[in-house]
């Protein structure tokens, strides 16, 4: 098996007030993944990695970094993750250099004023380097944390939320750099909450809902087996789905649809979809379509379908 | 977790001296302001006759104790300022974060109370003792109660801070327990000329030790003897660097 960088078991977490966060959380992230941590405001995200930072304190439950036992060996794991919190907030007596500065000697590393200067540059923050952090924009702040977590080159790097309040293209250039990174070996665990980006970045998915998981898979294994793939066929105004029709094609769970039917294909060994079989059942049930097209759930879709399947369970 | 980031905890020594030498108006040159004010006020009231009881022109009296009550007071305000700062603009989470363990925190955030204290001691000496004719006699136990004394503050400062909610708890703590216990600490005046009741009241108020011994060391008389006091400081200092030390393990009211 491909070494951990982290491994969580059992974590549990309730507050003071009695709010129970984590309810028994378990989960591994291989060495070198680009790792997803999803789930709607509340689920638990934070806490879990308020926790990591030592922010919060633990309830039940073990985690390990890169085989390191995270409550014996606190100093290590610290020097070995860089962890964007959530909350954006900084000393206002220091700029952005002297920032990234203090937070690599106290991290236990001489500055590396060239790595410093190409994270400044990387998050676009060199002209503003020498600015209070108070006159920074929302988005610098978000940046300027991100560069924070890196400063002291943690192969396991945490991000809550990194890219909430960054505008379009420089969020793409911070997913550029993460990726990068992740190619060169940093293992990186994110949550956000721009599920297109989470779907095309990352390799592994956990979807965490009311402090359990509810999904945890490689990224391409769940939108290939939990991501319904439909197919649609239009028959015209006056199309009715009867009771025969249903049980006929019982197989692909099917639905009205408007003007027509929707099929659910599944995924088949040997080949892509039972797209053709569906399509088969359904011509030689209404005959040929006067339209026709695939619909592929995407990950919001099957975030969403999740998570309200678990909201289910926990209320029955 | 024992020691094993001493750059970490030179950092944020720097971090926490930085903090004060960045507006030195209001960290250095103001409480010198305020002392030569103090100067300037029992000048014109009392004259600079001799202290009674003690045989010593009034201004020798008074100047130790206005150094002594200033460091007192920068070094636990020093602590106390970046703790609740920290927890209310939520950037003591990066002081969480960092692999610092609680001796380094603790040690970095005394040393640089200490560091302010100094720093405050030696300009006020510098404007004020142009004014009297003092003497450095026992310059150790200056420094001893010096040193002592601002460890111990500093580590008010920092349980105080850690006690803190938000701002007004710790103004609640400043004005109400440090500035009246630093005035009435026999800065002023000499706990003879107060009344048997009050000197006894007086017996229980750990700065009044400091003060004295303080001043003792400037002047050679004093109201107590201070190498009697010696070993209650060195205990009770211990002592606060020792709780300072559980809680900052214990991260108490820090996490959550
Ligand atoms: N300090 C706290 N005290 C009490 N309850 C808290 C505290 N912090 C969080 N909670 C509760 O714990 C639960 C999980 O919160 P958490 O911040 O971990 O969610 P999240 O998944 O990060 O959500 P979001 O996507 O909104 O950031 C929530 O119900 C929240 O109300
Ligand atoms: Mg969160």
């Amino acid at each position: 098996m491909a070494e951990l960088a982290l491994h969580i078991d059992g974590l549990t977490k309730s507050y003071n007030n009695g709010k129970q966060a984590l309810k028994g959380v378990s989960l591994d992230v291989p060495a070198g993944s680009f790792y997803a941590l999803l789930g709607p405001n509340g689920a638990g995200k934070s806490t879990l990695i308020n926790i990591l930072a030592d922010i919060v304190r633990p309830g039940d439950g073990s985690i390990s970094l890169f085989g390191h036992d995270l409550f014996a060996d606190r100093a290590w794991c610290k020097r070995h993750m860089g962890v964007v919190p959530q909350e954006v907030a900084f000393d206002p007596f220091f700029n952005p250099r002297e920032v990234l500065k203090i937070t690599s000697g106290m991290f236990g590393v001489k500055p590396d004023m060239t790595w410093i200067d190409e994270l400044l540059g990387r998050l676009e923050l060199t002209e503003h380097c020498n600015k209070n952090t108070r006159q920074l924009s929302g988005g610098m702040r978000r940046r300027l944390l991100v560069a924070q977590a890196l400063v002291h080159r943690p192969p396991l790097v945490i991000l809550d939320e990194p890219t909430a309040g960054v505008d379009v293209e420089l969020r793409r250039r911070l997913w550029d750099f993460m990726r990068e990174l992740n190619a060169a070996g940093t293992t990186i665990l994110l949550t956000t909450h721009y599920l297109e980006e989470a779907e095309e970045l990352c390799d592994h998915v956990t979807i965490v809902d009311k402090g359990t998981v509810v999904a945890d898979r490689p990224m391409r294994e769940l939108m290939r087996d939990v991501a319904g793939r439909y197919l649609w066929l239009s028959y015209g105004d006056d199309f009715v789905l009867t009771q025969e029709d249903e049980v006929a094609l019982s197989a692909f769970q099917p639905r009205t649809n408007g003007k027509g039917v929707s099929l659910t294909l599944r995924h088949v060994e040997g080949a892509a979809s039972s797209f053709h079989a569906a399509y088969e059942a359904a011509v030689t049930r209404f005959g040929p379509p006067q339209d026709a097209g695939v619909r592929q759930e995407d990950l919001e879709d099957v975030f969403i379908r999740l998570t309200h399947e678990n909201d289910d369970k926990v209320n029955a | 977790m024992w020691p094993v980031n001493p750059r970490g905890c030179w950092t944020l020594f720097v971090r926490e001296s930085h903090r004060f030498l960045k507006v030195k108006m209001q960290t250095i040159v103001a409480p010198a302001l305020t002392a030569v004010l103090y100067l300037m006020v029992f000048h014109y009231a009392m004259g600079n006759r001799s202290v009674p009881g003690l045989d010593v022109p009034y201004f020798d009296f008074l100047i130790p104790g206005l150094v002594m009550m200033s460091m007192l007071q920068n070094a636990f305000a020093n602590t106390s300022s970046s703790i609740i700062v920290g927890k209310v603009m939520n950037v003591h989470i990066y002081l969480l974060m960092a692999p610092l363990s609680a001796i380094e925190a603790i040690a970095a955030f005394l040393a640089a109370a200490v560091l302010r204290a100094l720093v405050v001691a030696a300009v006020l000496l510098a404007v004020l003792a142009p004014f009297s004719s003092l003497g450095f006699e026992h310059i150790a136990l200056i420094l001893f109660y010096g040193v002592c004394g601002s460890i111990l503050m500093g580590c008010f400062g920092i349980i105080g801070g850690m006690w803190s909610k938000k701002f007004d708890d710790m103004a609640l703590i400043s004005n109400f327990l440090i500035m009246p216990l630093t005035f009435l600490s026999g800065v002023f005046y000499s706990v003879k000329q107060l009344p048997p009741m009050w000197q006894q009241v007086n017996n229980f108020n750990p700065f009044f030790y400091l003060i004295d011994g303080f001043r003792f060391g400037f002047i050679g008389v004093g109201d107590t003897n201070p190498y009697t006091a010696l070993w209650v400081v060195r205990i009770s200092t211990l002592i606060c660097m020792g709780a300072c030390w559980y809680l900052w393990q214990i991260g108490w009211k820090l996490k959550e």
